[in-house]
């Protein structure tokens, strides 16, 4: 089991803790009418999908139950870093 | 290439087993090829059987960046069915059972395709629905699935718990009786070797670095390791690392890589008769013919390439077996393992065209590829012979993320594929 910091509580804990939320900084487009089917696709299914350096949101649900943005390698599947949700991108 | 028969198999028994010549010669690449698969997986290896038997292309290369079925095909937990809710599913994980009957023959090479039947378990109200209703749409697709009760179950399964009081009751089940095993690595050698004897080149410690493409966009051959080959045909069936293959050739593809994982025990006298798979509980198991139980565990949550998963996803699956089969409490795990499965969004996969001409793909099996082998072998070779695909794998088209016709089978399937 990997351990994770939760850049709020500033602990290392348990992934068990944790829920994964997917890739980060997928931004919702601010005017969903003006999208193309392009567009949409890109925003709900195209992933990143890397080996290797891997931006992901997690939640710290059994703890203080907030999002946060972490950097992992998807192929040693070690943390680099994690920070707080609007933080730019690392 | 020898022809196993009864008679071929005692005469080498009775001369100690040796000299078994090598079953498909280590190809060295080539500098062109009608068609390229990349990916020496059962779903590769069968594509380019497929190509060379059905549609006469035998200039063919199978490239492999590790060692034939060393991935996901050797990684698996040989479940073989076809029990999906939808029409275009049924009929294109149907189209890959029917493949499976007479594979051992076809192939000259025993592949162990055992009909052991597929119980799949209802443990609430709404599985009991949920269950029914997947009978009920699978017999109108023509695919065999029937309720039984629970004694009925019991009766199919005695390890089976079936008391009233038990953590996980069980209300009823559906069983596929086509549904069953199969030797996962026997699959890869019985395709790899028929593909060869066809004059298929299969070329092992092969990694593709790049997909090169000409002025007009279309492919025109594969950067590798072992030097560059040209071919105007490529497919990818590169399972986990689809998304890195096609990356190469500029395309996003709608795919997330997890692993999954698997594990075995202790070998024992055959108890377990058949295939279980509880999808509310997360647990699924059948025994090999070697004794040991073979049981599949879930996905982890994270996107990984590294080929192995946590404890806690293992302990999970485990505390639910020990629950519905009580009888083997005390056995002891022999092996756990991880694969890298390749999940799209509606739990689909992708087998078709792309966007770049002459680039095939099929991918977006997720957690249950090793059934549709066969069929997932033939269908690339259809799309990639004919340049179009096979009426049975059009609906699984890559479009469909962009004009919404998704095949939905991420909540009809629930967990287990």
């Amino acid at each position: 089991m990997i351990l994770i910091h939760c850049p709020y509580c500033d602990e290392k804990r348990p992934e068990i803790e944790f829920a994964n939320a997917g890739q980060a900084h997928v931004a919702r487009p601010l005017d969903p009418s003006s999208q193309s089917d392009e567009e949409w696709e890109a925003y709900l299914f195209i992933r990143a999908n890397p080996r290797g350096r891997h931006h992901e949101r997690w939640r710290h649900v059994h703890g203080c139950g907030r999002f946060f943005n972490a950097v992992r390698d998807t192929v040693t599947d070690k943390f680099e870093t994690t920070y707080k949700a609007g933080e730019p991108r690392r | 290439m020898t022809r196993f028969s009864a008679f071929s198999l005692f005469a080498k028994a009775l001369g100690g087993h040796q000299d078994w010549p090598e079953q498909w010669p280590d190809a060295a690449p080539k500098p062109a090829y009608d068609a390229i698969i990349v990916g020496g997986g059962g779903h590769g290896l069968g594509a380019a059987y497929y190509l060379a038997k059905k549609y006469g292309i035998t200039n063919v290369a199978v490239l492999e960046k590790g060692w034939i079925g060393g991935g996901n095909t050797g990684r698996n937990t040989t479940i073989i069915r076809s029990n999906y809710l939808y029409d275009e599913s049924a009929h294109l994980y149907d189209h890959a059972v029917k493949l499976w009957d007479g594979l051992s023959q076809e192939l000259n090479y025993n592949v162990m395709y055992s009909k052991r039947g597929v119980m799949m378990l209802a443990h609430n109200v709404h599985d009991v629905q949920s269950l029914q209703r997947h009978i009920n749409a699978n017999r109108l697709n023509g695919v065999d699935n029937e309720w039984l009760t629970p004694e009925q179950a019991k009766a199919y399964c005695p390890p089976l718990n079936i008391s009233p009081d038990a953590r996980h009751p069980v209300l009823g089940a559906a069983l596929q009786r086509r549904g069953g095993t199969a030797r996962h690595d026997s699959v890869a050698w019985g395709y790899a070797r028929a593909a060869a004897a066809l004059g298929v080149d299969i070329i092992q410690n092969c990694a593709v670095t790049g997909i090169r493409s000409g002025a007009d966009g279309a492919v025109e051959g594969v950067e590798t390791t072992r030097g560059y080959i040209a071919s105007k045909r490529v497919g990818v069936s590169a399972a986990g690392n689809t998304s890195v293959v096609m990356q190469m050739a500029g395309l996003d593809f709608p795919l997330e890589s997890y692993p999954l994982q698997a594990l075995v025990s202790e070998p024992i006298k055959p108890t377990f008769p058949c295939v279980v798979m509880s999808n509310t509980v997360h647990a699924y198991m059948s025994q090999s013919d070697k004794g040991e139980l073979v049981i599949g565990a879930g996905t982890d949550q994270y996107v990984s390439y590294s080929q192995r998963g946590a404890l806690h996803i293992v302990e999970h699956t485990l505390a639910a077996i020990c629950e519905i089969f009580p009888i083997y409490r005390r056995m002891r795990m022999l092996r756990t393992w991880g694969g890298i499965v390749d999940v799209t969004p509606d739990r689909s996969p992708i087998l078709g065209k792309t966007p770049v001409k002459g680039l095939y793909v099929n991918c977006g099996w997720g957690t249950g590829g090793f059934k549709a082998t066969p069929g997932a072998g033939d269908l690339l070779a259809y799309t990639m012979a004919k340049d179009e695909p096979h009426p049975i794998n059009a609906p699984f088209n890559l479009d469909r993320f962009r004009n919404g016709r998704l095949i939905d089978e991420a909540a009809a399937a629930a967990v287990a594929h």
